[in-house]
């Protein structure tokens, strides 16, 4: 009798995940997004644990409660700087579940034809998102190096352990009884999945995030193909697809291809004999506050160094010190700033930036040679004019923020060594650039002080 | 129709819908979304749930699909929670001060 409306229940719970991400295109609704898509998640729970034939609950509901127990305390106690690493890590368990159910459906049915088929592609994406996920994590929590990781012929090594892994997965879909497969098949998805991170640097996170975030859904879409469940399948290509533009955008704003950055190690070239010494102009909080006080219009431009010292709140007292006076202080967010997709974003939310002084790089771009101060805060690459000048860089044709085209540009950097993709940067020497040699945070603190007392003086 | 058939249908028609309403998503809102997305990947929970409460479940499959609730729920609950509690963030004005 039940099971006769358990499907109109899933049919709710896809509505509620498409609600969800629809509701996600604007700020104003995007919490009522996040609700749709927690009732969607709760009509899926309960439409399966009604269906007829689960019949054991204890270990269900222990195993509910282990989660719980673990999800809670990684949600709250993670600070907002952490969100990149515990996505990874969330990506890791979402992953290792479909993974797992895969390798359980196979000794339960052993299934033939497409389904097995789709069990395989689920299996491997599950346990090779698992282990990538988990690399990223202790690249993005500098439990390992972020710089990549190489060794020789390391391509050639990859292709051959991929094309090892796609081999498996053939045969095993040819002889479905070959029950010693599955092991291999499952080492060789978790090989593939920790040597395909490791020549990724800290920079290129953002795209492999959100790849990641793709294949994790792509293997719940399998899954749903696996047991015959639309839902799963409805709610892993809405993953699916929105891991693969975000990481197209990702890829678009660094002017670079997927096969670049996956695998191009980027980052790890070092500039070799580039010793020579050009001379800069640094600056004290004190002549900083004094520029930014006769400043009409300032744009600030927050880097992945802003996440770790975590200055935003310190940049905020910044921005009402200078609102105060009646100066135009707007954020200029480079796509791919930070180590995942609208990371400065969330930062600066976090510190009670209002979000429309936020602005897209196309936005402000064009605003730039009329901005009296542009003060760079933790960016290197991303407003690097090499992108744009010199075709030999790295870089090139690398979409920038133009801050070079302020009348003034500030940098807040901690020394001359070079960011991340080791490339020098013409800004820091250019005639109407200061640099201001410190902590990020202590810094910026340190020009609101001086900022306070030109009130005093004057 | 075979159900495969059927499947493959659903997951071209969700995709396109994915790929339209995502493109539509600002770039504000990346890091929420992808943290939603990622709430919604865990949806292996309800494969995970029928495998552990199967009556035919041997200790095998029981063990994997313990383990597999046990992460997706992780999964699932720290998502959704670390999601709203990013979006309660984005605020218009300061006024409300």
């Amino acid at each position: 009798m039940i099971a006769d409306w358990l499907p109109l229940l899933y049919l709710l719970a896809s509505a509620g995940f498409i609600l969800a991400i629809k509701w996600m295109n604007s700020p104003a609704t995007a919490r009522r997004g996040v609700f749709a898509g927690e009732i969607g998640m709760l009509l899926a729970v309960v439409g399966t644990l009604l269906r007829q034939e689960v019949v054991d609950y204890q270990w269900i509901m222990i195993a509910f409660f282990v989660g719980s127990a673990i999800g809670v305390p990684l949600a709250y106690i993670m600070p907002m700087t952490a969100v990149p690493q515990r996505t990874a890590i969330s990506h890791a368990c979402g992953a290792l579940a479909a993974a797992l159910i895969g390798t359980a459906e196979y000794y339960r049915h052993t299934p033939h034809g497409f389904i097995l088929c789709a069990l395989i592609l689920e299996t491997i994406l599950g346990f090779l998102t698992c282990t990538a996920s988990l690399m990223a994590f202790g690249k993005l929590q500098e439990v390992l190096p972020t710089r990549p990781m190489t060794f020789k012929g390391q391509n050639i090594f990859n292709f051959t352990l991929f094309g090892c892994t796609a081999l498996t997965g053939l045969l095993l879909a040819i002889s479905p009884e070959q029950f010693w497969l599955f092991p291999i098949l499952i080492v060789l998805s978790l090989l593939s999945g920790t040597l395909l991170i490791l020549p990724i640097g800290g920079a290129d996170m953002p795209t492999v995030i959100a790849l990641l975030n793709s294949y994790a859904g792509l293997s719940a879409a399998a899954m749903g193909f696996a047991l015959d469940n639309k839902l799963l399948i409805v709610a892993g290509a809405l993953d699916g697809a929105s891991g693969f533009i975000l990481s197209v955008i990702m890829c678009r704003a660094m002017n670079r291809s997927f096969t670049n950055v996956l695998f191009g190690a980027f980052g790890q070239m070092q500039i070799k004999g580039h010793a020579e010494q050009r001379p800069v102009r640094s600056a004290s909080a004190e002549d900083a506050a004094s520029i930014l006080d006769s400043a009409r219009s300032v744009i600030i431009i927050p880097g992945y160094g802003m996440a770790v010292a975590q200055a935003q709140h310190k940049l905020r007292e910044l921005f009402d010190a200078l609102n105060k006076r009646g100066i135009e202080v707007r954020f200029a967010i480079h796509p791919v700033a930070g180590r995942m997709p609208g990371h400065m974003n969330v930062l600066l939310a976090e510190a009670d930036i209002p979000y429309d002084k936020l602005v897209e790089m196309e936005e402000i771009n064009g605003d730039f040679p009329t901005t009296d101060v542009a003060l760079v805060i933790g960016a290197n690459d991303v407003v690097n004019p090499a992108a744009r000048n010199d075709k030999n860089s790295p870089i090139a044709g690398m979409p920038i923020l133009e801050a070079d085209r302020a009348r003034t540009v500030m940098v807040i950097k901690r020394s001359m060594n070079p960011g991340f993709a080791g490339i020098d940067n013409d800004l820091y020497y250019q005639e109407n650039t200061l640099m201001l040699f410190g902590d990020a945070k202590a810094f910026v603190a340190s020009i609101v002080k001086e900022l306070g007392a030109l009130v005093h003086a004057g | 129709m075979k159900p495969y058939e059927f499947g493959l249908f659903v997951f071209m028609l969700s995709a396109f819908l994915g790929f339209e309403l995502i493109r539509r998503v600002s770039p504000l809102l990346h890091t929420p979304l992808m943290s939603l997305t990622n709430a919604i990947s865990a949806i292996a929970v309800v494969g995970a749930i029928l495998i552990t409460g199967d009556k035919d479940a041997t200790l095998l499959t029981r063990s994997l699909g313990f383990i597999a609730v046990v992460a997706s729920t992780v999964n699932l609950v720290s998502g959704y929670l670390i999601t709203d509690r990013m979006l309660k963030m984005f605020k218009k004005r300061d006024g409300h001060k």
